[in-house]
């Protein structure tokens, strides 16, 4: 069934009335009508995991928050994005992954184009009142053109699902439970070492972080290209 | 009975130390030592990661002279990379360095020193400072605050900020200079160049009342360390390095910076963090040796520069061989800074200066790589070993301050057995035994100093190290 069969539903989004189809997510229809909600797992064009939980909002009627990305709308909604509450959580949540790992943006190579400091501005997070971790991570410098820093990778999965759902090689995947979870390649190998990786770089391109980047970027120097996604996803959907 | 005592912390330098100054049982002083009390491990922290993060995280060691590192750093990445940098990025690069140097030593010179001159070396020590001498000497604290911001101006210009600048990248710079830039740097040079001419003019003048710091201030014979060009001029980003005597004679030239661990070797003394940096053939410690202005001063033929070599051929009349009073490193500084602004505005003039060719690309080719440049304090060296993945598995670095660690040590024995005499400290004791320290402009902290008046805790103490006298201030 195309998107324009969908019923369309009207909702409030913070006091705003607002027209979307039924199969859209709250983050889209909020993204449609200039509505800010913050998130970091989420890109336009790949599957929804929900794992960040940055997009939390509030709906009137539940005590309960859903996240923004993987809640369909639906008819009378009335939903809040910013409240004292939410950004308490936000600014929790963005605290926990800054304490997970080894997160120095002076000397990053994303220093300035990266989602999570970013996030961590807009959202006015000044300190970190979570315990660091300081764990000891591995930098695999051994693919040809790209590295990852596992320092500065939240666990976004962006990497896995671009790389299983646009590239289709599924080279990325999680091994690993819980502080422990780390991406890999192929059945953890070196990333040089890889059979399946085509180096197309669709992965370094949506990391949100420094984790993925290029060789010979110097600090500060890691912009990403993400103008290509929406438009690989509609081709893969037209030839599938 | 034997005694102690104790300067903690020491004020108006750049970090963290204190002085001991040991007393035998007739009351003289015995030993002193220059303690640098705090601890860093960037050599190790480094461990792990790209080379090409080497010049950004390099530079965090300092808040200060973090350009000295980016450059030292970014030349040892070139090395790794095995490329000849565009001669423009060389230029650039050059620019930086000198408009660091320019800031750093106005800095030293205005803000920490003056108030020494200034006020006195007896005056009340808490009203010995910028701000106190911002009051008394309107002129010469806007002088200083003025000059430090041009050369932190154009840091900022051609870096994008002020501290920490991450324009310098392996293979040469990121972004090539504008016009607009070139033409705002040369439009304030000469107001830079005056202050520097009228400061210079008035510290000669004001030697004179000094003659007793002057022969006390590390005032000794030792070898003299620096880059030079291949014409034996004054050299602050690339060239070989050379030492002399104390009578001024070359004992090792064009000695290539790659070359390095031949002639330098450095000791480790159980009572401070900072290595001591000595001439290897020599031997420890009578391999010590100074770098820093005075060294580059005291090594060169000529500076290359008009009205710098006007005012260096009167310096290096103060000796017959070379200037061997660390008081004048405060002197050695102004000419330096003269002559960074003159050679800052030969490179804007240079055809190519706005040329976009600024940066090689390459890969890791060598597995070791060494860059040598001079920082505001002296000769500074980073060293790297790579694996074939580029990532760092051992580093060295040679701080300029090091290099001066044997004589900053030797200084403050010499100022001590002149004014500490007895179980009596007087503050202008106190003070001089702390200048002469200052005189080397140590960076120890490498982060931003603190204005104002720092506490300054002495202790007197016996042999058992029972306090016997004690003094706070602050």
């Amino acid at each position: 069934m195309s998107r324009l069969s969908q019923q369309v539903v009207t909702l409030k989004i913070d006091g705003r009335d607002v027209g979307a189809r039924s199969n859209e997510t709250i983050l889209e229809v909020a993204h449609e009508n200039d509505i800010n909600i913050p998130s970091l797992c989420s890109v336009e064009g790949l599957s929804v995991v929900g794992s960040c939980r940055l997009c939390l909002v509030e709906v009137r009627g539940t005590s309960e928050l859903v996240s923004a990305c993987s809640t369909y709308v639906r008819e009378g909604m009335d939903i809040v994005t910013h409240s004292e509450r939410l950004s308490h959580y936000r600014q929790t949540i963005l605290s926990l992954f800054f304490s997970e790992r080894n997160h120095l943006c002076a000397v990053c190579v994303s220093n300035n184009h990266c989602e999570l400091q970013g996030q961590a501005q807009a959202l006015g997070l000044s300190h970190v009142e979570v315990a660091y971790r300081y764990p000891q991570l591995p930098v695999d410098a051994s693919h040809e053109r790209f590295v990852i820093d596992h320092n500065r990778c939240i666990l976004c999965t962006r990497c896995v699902r671009v790389c299983d759902e646009i590239e289709r090689a599924h080279t990325w995947d999680v091994a690993g439970r819980g502080v422990q979870a780390l991406v890999i390649t192929d059945l953890n190998e070196p990333w040089g070492s890889s059979e399946t990786c085509t180096s197309c770089g669709k992965c370094v391109q949506v990391c949100p972080t420094g984790a993925l980047f290029e060789k010979g970027k110097a600090v500060a120097e890691m912009s990403r290209r993400r103008r290509f996604l929406p438009y690989l996803a509609k081709t893969k959907e037209k030839s599938s | 009975m034997e005694r102690t005592i104790t300067i903690d912390p020491v004020t108006r330098i750049e970090g963290h130390a204190k002085i001991t100054i040991l007393l035998d049982d007739e009351g003289l002083v015995q030993d002193a030592h220059f303690h640098v009390t705090q601890f860093r491990g960037f050599e190790k922290l480094c461990e792990g990661r790209p080379f090409y993060e080497m010049p950004s995280l390099m530079a965090r060691i300092c808040g200060i002279c973090p350009v000295s590192h980016l450059v030292a750093s970014a030349k040892a990445c070139d090395a790794l990379m095995a490329v000849q940098i565009p001669p423009t990025a060389i230029h650039l690069r050059t620019i930086l360095n000198l408009a660091q140097l320019v800031q750093s030593h106005a800095l030293s010179f205005f803000h920490l020193a003056s108030p020494d001159f200034l006020l006195g070396m007896d005056s009340d020590p808490a009203g010995r400072n910028i701000l106190a001498m911002a009051h008394s000497h309107p002129t010469m604290a806007r002088d200083g605050i003025r000059l430090r911001q041009f050369g932190q101006q154009i840091i900022e210009w051609l870096g994008g900020k002020r501290i920490h600048p991450a324009w310098v990248v392996p293979g040469g710079v990121n972004a090539p200079l504008s016009e607009e830039v070139r033409d705002q740097i040369l439009a304030d040079m000469p107001e830079a160049v005056s202050i520097v001419q009228r400061t210079l003019t008035w510290f000669k003048r004001t030697m004179n009342q000094y003659r007793e710091e002057i022969q006390t201030f590390a005032n000794f014979p030792s070898l003299f360390l620096g880059l030079v060009n291949s014409q034996g001029m004054l050299e602050h980003y690339d060239g070989t390095l050379r030492i002399v005597d104390a009578m001024g004679n070359i004992i090792e030239d064009q000695i290539a910076t790659q070359r390095y661990p031949e002639i330098i070797a450095e000791a480790v003394e159980p009572w401070s963090y900072l290595k001591s940096a000595y001439y290897k053939p020599m031997g420890y410690p009578q391999g010590m040796y100074r770098a820093g202005p005075l060294a580059r001063l005291n090594i060169i033929h000529s500076c290359g520069t008009t009205l710098a070599d006007e005012e260096w051929v009167m310096f290096r009349e103060l000796n017959r061989g070379a200037v061997l009073s660390s008081f004048h490193y405060h002197y050695a500084r102004l000419i330096e800074i003269l002559y960074g602004l003159e050679r800052i505005e030969q490179l804007l003039h240079d055809p190519d200066i706005l040329s976009k060719h600024v940066r090689a690309f390459a890969g890791p080719n060598n597995r070791e790589g060494i860059g040598v440049s001079e920082a505001p304090r002296g000769t500074l060296i980073h060293h790297y070993r790579i694996d074939e993945r580029g990532l760092i598995t051992w580093a060295n670095l040679i701080i300029a301050t090091g290099n001066n660690a044997l004589a900053m040590n030797r200084g403050v024995l010499q100022v001590a057995r002149h004014f500490v005499q007895g179980q009596q400290l007087t503050e202008g004791a106190l003070n001089r035994v702390e200048a002469v320290i200052r005189a080397f402009d140590p960076c120890l902290s490498c982060s931003t100093h603190a204005v104002g008046q720092m506490p300054l805790h002495v202790q007197l103490l016996d042999a058992q190290g029972t306090v016997l006298d004690e003094s706070l201030r602050g």
